[in-house]
């Protein structure tokens, strides 16, 4: 494999994590800026999402039908963590709301390992084709449907915030709480829809990444702590911003694993993140 | 100088170290004393940071780990004696604290979380990258015992009688600093950051300085830590102790003395008595799934005591009140 080949092998690789980092930023940051809160469990909801799909999987429900179901739960897991623990601390200060959600992430995980352990699962690829030789690199289907996710999520936003009725209410309580309450919006109800969005879109994020990287319980972790980290890089509001910091931070990661150490892959990470916070707290798309 | 309140309390608390040993034949129990003392001391600094001077840290097991490694290798790649190794660790992560400070704590709220916790984490990878140095995820063995003269601290009774006479002294000094013009200062930081400046008090330097303490006394309970197990990995400095941390402060409650002792045995309290109790209950499900309840609890704790379970004490606010007014 030629160097060149190589570099277009780092970029897909890049471009497939990055897609899912940019899924976990872009649910963090449609839930911050419809509720003020940074949820630090939004990668307990990946694993949800991918080990609740295997498991329906294996105990014989249709594939489709699990990936579905999957994905439902995961969202009524989100809303219920909304209901019984950000709404009756919604008026508490910034520290507390983010240790609660760090607290539900470990309630979460700690569940996740009760019921599946340690082992690792996997989920087969959603089809079945042999992988595509682009110039002397080999791209996974599977990768090509994660971008696609990323792709579709990011459509049905602009559709959603542009031209629904609900979409433009949701805008308009992030743009302006005190208002959207005063011309008759509810941004209580807002708060529950947007965990219950943001458990969704990071659960279709781990059933499509399974396939490549296989789900185990703390996989959430990891994703989570890249999805802050892409999230940052765009500027924490801006949800264009969270989609291109997601594709950045994954290519730089698949660079930084193949020239330097895989090992260093998660410092390269958080070094990204501190630069970034230190020099362009708005994010790399903000003003200054 | 301190109250005559606190010098009771703090003799009382004394008392109570020297008869534990005696108390405690079983040496699982004494070293689970002996985590809280080191803990506490960490918490104590975290809890200047975050209770006094309002700043939040999410990556203070880097700085523990820091003050653990820093003793480890000066002891076993530079056969530096015990003692000499106890005293340098600390200042290292001062050291990073001071130069990662100033531009860190411009940050605020989710900004200055995550700040931290990527600085935590970044930390820790890098323990188990620079594995010449720190010997990688297998750790650091062969750590020699703490001695100082004859002295040899090689039992956990006087590894417990020297952690708390540690944190004593902490506790003195921790004491004295909040109740002197500087602890005025830092709680008049915490009420308001513009309040402070408008009347003249240069914020940032007084947040750095009490990062830096933070820093240092995380050291000295890192480098007590390697002469205690004389094995060090990375695993004890990781993400989940960083959480630690902060919970054991806010836990006991924010501004408070005793506040950091009292999370501190709480959360070392109540992780060892799960690990105890769940597999006692639900003998069949292995792993550390315990943690479910440690998440519950605390999101408990928050939504009903998000101060903390010690609240400050009125008569320091007051006695600050009178004391500015003269």
């Amino acid at each position: 494999m030629g160097i060149e080949s190589q570099y277009i092998q780092y970029l897909i690789s890049g471009f497939t994590l990055g897609s899912i980092y940019a899924l976990i930023a872009l649910a963090l940051v449609v839930t911050f800026n419809i509720t003020g809160v940074f949820n630090l469990a939004i990668g307990e909801f990946v694993t949800i999402g991918a080990l609740t799909a295997v498991s329906l999987r294996e105990a014989g429900c249709p594939i489709l039908f699990a990936y579905i179901l999957a994905v439902m739960l995961a969202g009524l897991v989100g809303a219920l963590m909304e209901r019984t623990t950000i709404h009756p601390a919604r008026k508490a200060s910034v520290l507390t709301l983010i240790i609660i959600t760090i607290g539900v992430s470990i309630a979460l995980r700690g569940a996740a390992l009760l019921i599946w352990k340690t082992h690792p699962y996997t989920l087969p690829s959603f089809v079945n084709t042999a992988s595509i030789n682009l110039l002397g690199a080999v791209i996974i289907p599977q990768s090509l449907f994660v971008l696609g996710l990323a792709v579709v999520a990011v459509g049905f936003l602009l559709v959603f915030f542009d031209f629904t009725f609900f979409g433009k209410a949701v805008r308009a309580a992030m743009m302006n709480r005190t208002a959207a309450q005063l011309v008759g919006i509810n941004p209580g109800r807002l708060s529950m829809f947007a965990f219950t969005f943001g458990s969704i879109i990071a659960a279709l994020s781990g059933i499509f990444i399974t396939p490549i990287t296989a789900a185990t319980y703390d996989m959430g972790f990891t994703l989570g702590l890249k999805g802050f980290v892409a999230a940052i890089l765009g500027g924490v509001t801006n949800v264009t911003g969270a989609i291109i910091g997601g594709l950045l931070l994954g290519v730089i990661e698949a660079f930084a694993a193949g020239t330097l150490s895989t090992g260093l892959k998660d410092a390269i990470a958080m070094i990204v993140m501190i630069i970034v916070l230190l020099t362009r707290p708005t994010g790399i798309l903000g003003d200054r | 100088m301190a109250s005559r309140k606190i010098w009771l309390w703090l003799s009382g608390a004394a008392v109570i170290v020297l008869f534990l040993p005696l108390l405690i034949k079983n040496s699982f129990l004494l070293g689970i004393f002996i985590v809280i003392g080191l803990y506490s001391i960490v918490s104590q600094g975290l809890g200047l940071l975050m209770g006094y001077a309002g700043q939040v840290s999410f990556g203070q097991a880097a700085f523990y780990g820091l003050g653990a490694y820093t003793a480890a290798i000066l002891a076993t790649r530079y056969q530096t004696p015990p003692l000499l190794c106890l005293l340098a660790a600390p200042f290292l992560p001062a050291l990073v604290a001071l130069i990662i400070g100033r531009p860190i704590l411009r940050l605020r709220e989710h900004y200055l979380v995550l700040a931290t916790l990527g600085i935590g984490i970044l930390v820790f990878a890098l323990f188990k990258e620079f594995s010449d140095l720190t010997g990688g995820p297998s750790g650091l063995t062969g750590i020699p015992y703490l001695a100082i003269g004859h002295l040899v601290f090689d039992s956990d009774r006087d590894y417990f009688f020297l952690v708390w006479c540690v944190l004593g002294l902490v506790l003195l000094g921790m004491a004295n600093l909040t109740r002197s013009p500087v602890g005025r200062v830092f709680r008049a930081i915490h009420s308001s950051e513009k309040a402070a400046e408008a009347v003249g008090i240069s914020t940032a330097s007084l947040k750095l300085q009490a990062f830096v303490v933070s820093a240092f006394l995380a050291g000295i309970a890192g480098a007590l830590y390697s002469f205690w197990v004389t094995f060090i990995s990375p695993s004890p400095f990781g993400f989940t102790t960083s959480v630690e941390f902060a919970l054991m402060v806010v836990v006991g409650g924010l501004g408070t003395l005793w506040g950091p002792v009292l999370g501190s045995g709480i959360i070392v309290g109540l992780d060892k008595f799960l690990q105890w109790a769940v597999p006692e209950v639900l003998p069949t499900v292995g792993g550390e799934f315990e943690i479910i309840f440690f998440g519950v609890i605390f999101v408990i704790i928050m939504l009903f005591r998000p101060k903390g379970l010690l609240l400050p004490e009125k008569s320091i606010v007051a006695v600050a009140a009178k004391t500015e007014d003269r």
